[in-house]
C-alpha cells in the first residue's frame, strides 16, 4: 500500500494514514462487545481502548437465529455517549448502505462483520469509498490481504464467534503469521516470480504482497477476534502474534464481567509475564460456558461467511 | 536548545524509554533506532530508573492512565521528572502529562503546567493532517498526524508555545525538559522532533 503511505494534503482527512494510524493507537489493548450504555462504561472503566457497540453479543446472535443486521443508530449514539473511548459497530458484509449510516453517525470505526448476516454474496464493501476506517476478519492471509485491498485499515482473526472457544482464532492467526514469514523468506531469496504466483493465488496486486514479504509484516494492525474467554486466552493470541484481543461474548456472558474485563485488559498488556496472568486470573468466578466447535454444524458456523 | 536536523546521535540521549503499556509505542521504538539511540520498552516502574528519557506514546489515555495508576508509575514517574528526566507525551502522552484534564476520570502524572482538552476536534471522522510552522525545529513546515487529537487549551508560565494550526491553537508546547505534542510524529518519517526531544537532557 505504499501508494496510500504518502503524506496526506494539508487539512486532509479520511486518508490511509489516519485510518491506519487509529489502530495504531488501539495496539496492546482490548476491544470490547457491549449492547447498553451500562455495559460501555463498565466496559471503558476496566481499561478497555474502545467499544464495540452491538444489540446483541455473537453468543446470543447464535442461539437466537434468524437474520442478524447493524444495530439500532440510536442504540449506537447512546452507547457513544456514554463513553470517551472510541466506539465501533458492525455492518453486514457487503451492506454498504449500512456502512453509510454507521459513517453518517459518526462511528469511529466499522466491522464488516461475519458475525451477522451476509448481504452480499460476491462483493465486500469498498471500503476505499469511506472516510471512516474498516476493519475486518480474515482466516488466512489471502484473505486478509484481499480486504487490506479493499481498504480495510485492520485486520482481525475470525475465530468463530460467540462459542468461547479459542481453538479457531488460534488456527487463523498461525495462518496468517506462517504464511507471511513464508513470503518473507521468499522477499529474502528475492524469488519474483514466486511472489507473483502468491498475488495470483491471493487475488491481490503483487505489490501488496511484495510489502509484506519485505516487511515482515501486515501493512496495518492486526488483532485477534473470536472465542477468547480468559485472560491466559488472551496473553496466548497476543503471544502468537497479534496485537491486541477484540473480546465479545467472553466478558458479559461471564459471572463478574467487570473483574474479567480488567484481568483481559492486564494480560493482554503483560502477556509475557505468566506470574501475571496467574495473579489476575485468580478467582474470577465462571467464564462463559462455551461451545465445542464438533457440536456446530457447519452451516451455522460464522467463519465461513465472507471469502 | 534548537537542535539541528544533521547533528548526530552521539550528542544524544543515550537510553530512551517508551512507555509500552498501551498504544503505538512500537513506532516509537523503531524512530528511536533509525536515530541510534537505545530505545526501552518500559512495562514496569523500576524500569524507569534504567533509562535517561521517556517518551509517552499514544493510545487510549484512559487505558494508560488505569495501567501505570495500578502498577505504580506515577509516584514514580513524579520522582524521576523531578530530578530532571525528559518527558514528552505524544496525544494520549500530553493528556498523562497534563496539570488539568477537564473532566478526566482517571488519575494523571500532573507534569506539566498546561490544561489539556480531549478529543478536541471530535470524532475519528474528524482526525486530520496538517502542515505545522515549527520554528524550533527549522524552515520546513513538520507534516503533523492528528488522530482522534486533544488540544492545549492553556499553559502556564514558564511553558513554551511550540506550534499552533491556524487560528491559534496550541498542539505543542514545551517546559524545561516537559514536551507536549498534540499529533504523532511517530507516525511519520520526519524524525525532527524526536531528536529535539532527546537534546532536551542535554539542556
Amino acid at each position: 500500500m505504499s501508494a496510500h503511505s504518502t503524506p496526506g494534503q494539508n487539512g486532509s482527512k479520511g486518508t490511509w494514514t489516519l485510518k491506519t494510524g487509529l489502530a495504531q493507537m488501539l495496539k496492546g489493548g482490548v476491544i470490547m462487545d457491549v449492547v447498553t450504555p451500562e455495559h460501555a462504561k463498565i466496559a471503558e472503566d476496566a481499561g478497555a481502548v474502545a467499544v464495540m457497540a452491538l444489540e446483541r453479543v455473537p453468543a446470543d446472535i447464535r442461539a437466537s437465529g434468524g437474520v442478524a443486521r447493524m444495530s439500532d443508530p440510536e442504540m449506537i449514539q447512546r452507547i457513544m455517549e456514554a463513553v470517551t473511548i472510541p466506539v465501533m459497530a458492525k455492518c453486514r458484509i457487503g451492506h454498504f448502505v449500512e456502512a453509510q449510516v454507521l459513517e453518517a453517525i459518526g462511528v469511529d470505526y466499522i466491522d464488516e462483520s461475519e458475525v451477522l448476516t451476509p448481504a452480499d454474496e460476491k462483493y465486500h464493501v469498498n471500503k476505499h469509498d469511506f472516510k471512516a476506517p474498516f476493519v475486518c476478519g480474515a482466516r488466512e492471509l489471502g484473505e486478509a490481504l484481499r480486504r487490506i485491498n479493499e481498504g480495510a485499515a485492520m485486520i482481525r482473526s475470525k475465530g468463530e464467534a460467540g462459542t468461547g472457544n479459542i481453538v479457531e482464532a488460534v488456527r487463523h492467526i498461525r495462518a496468517i503469521t506462517e504464511a507471511i514469514a513464508e513470503l518473507h523468506e521468499m522477499a529474502a531469496t528475492e524469488l519474483h516470480t514466486k511472489l507473483e504466483a502468491k498475488a495470483h493465488e491471493f487475488r491481490v496486486p503483487v505489490e501488496l504482497v511484495r510489502e509484506v514479504a519485505k516487511a515482515g509484516r501486515l501493512p496495518v494492525v492486526l488483532f485477534c477476534a473470536g472465542g477468547i474467554a480468559t485472560p491466559a486466552d488472551a496473553a496466548l493470541m497476543m503471544q502468537l502474534g497479534a496485537e491486541g484481543n477484540f473480546v465479545g461474548s467472553g466478558i458479559f456472558k461471564s459471572a463478574d464481567p467487570a473483574r474479567r474485563a480488567k484481568a483481559i485488559v492486564e494480560a493482554t498488556t503483560h502477556f509475557r509475564d505468566p506470574k501475571l496472568v496467574a495473579e489476575v486470573s485468580r478467582g474470577l468466578g465462571e467464564a462463559m460456558r462455551g461451545l465445542s466447535l464438533d457440536t456446530i454444524p457447519a452451516a451455522e458456523r460464522l467463519a465461513g461467511r465472507g471469502w | 536548545m534548537p537542535v539541528a536536523a544533521g547533528s548526530s546521535a552521539a550528542v544524544l540521549t543515550a537510553r530512551a524509554g517508551v512507555l509500552g503499556l498501551q498504544g503505538d509505542f512500537a513506532e516509537h521504538l523503531a524512530t528511536l533506532d533509525r536515530l541510534g539511540v537505545e530505545g526501552v520498552d518500559v512495562r514496569r516502574p523500576a524500569q524507569l530508573d534504567e533509562i535517561d528519557a521517556l517518551i509517552i506514546p499514544g493510545g487510549e489515555s484512559t487505558t494508560i492512565g488505569k495501567l501505570a495508576e495500578q502498577y505504580g508509575f506515577i509516584e514514580k514517574l513524579r520522582d524521576r521528572a523531578a530530578e530532571g528526566m525528559p518527558v514528552w507525551g505524544t496525544c494520549a502522552g500530553a493528556i498523562f502529562i497534563a496539570k488539568e484534564v477537564p473532566g478526566h476520570p482517571h488519575p494523571l502524572a500532573a507534569l506539566m503546567d498546561m490544561t489539556v482538552d480531549r478529543n478536541a476536534f471530535g470524532r475519528q471522522v474528524d482526525s486530520f493532517e496538517a502542515d505545522l510552522d515549527v520554528p524550533d525545529l527549522g524552515a520546513k513546515p513538520f507534516h503533523a498526524v492528528f488522530i482522534r487529537a486533544p488540544r492545549i487549551t492553556r499553559v502556564g508560565p514558564g511553558v513554551e508555545v511550540l506550534a499552533q494550526l491556524d487560528g491559534g491553537m496550541i498542539v505543542a508546547a514545551r517546559q524545561g525538559r516537559l514536551l507536549a505534542t498534540s499529533f504523532h510524529p511517530e507516525l511519520t518519517h520526519d524524525e525532527r522532533f524526536h531528536r529535539y526531544f532527546l537534546s532536551l537532557g542535554k539542556g
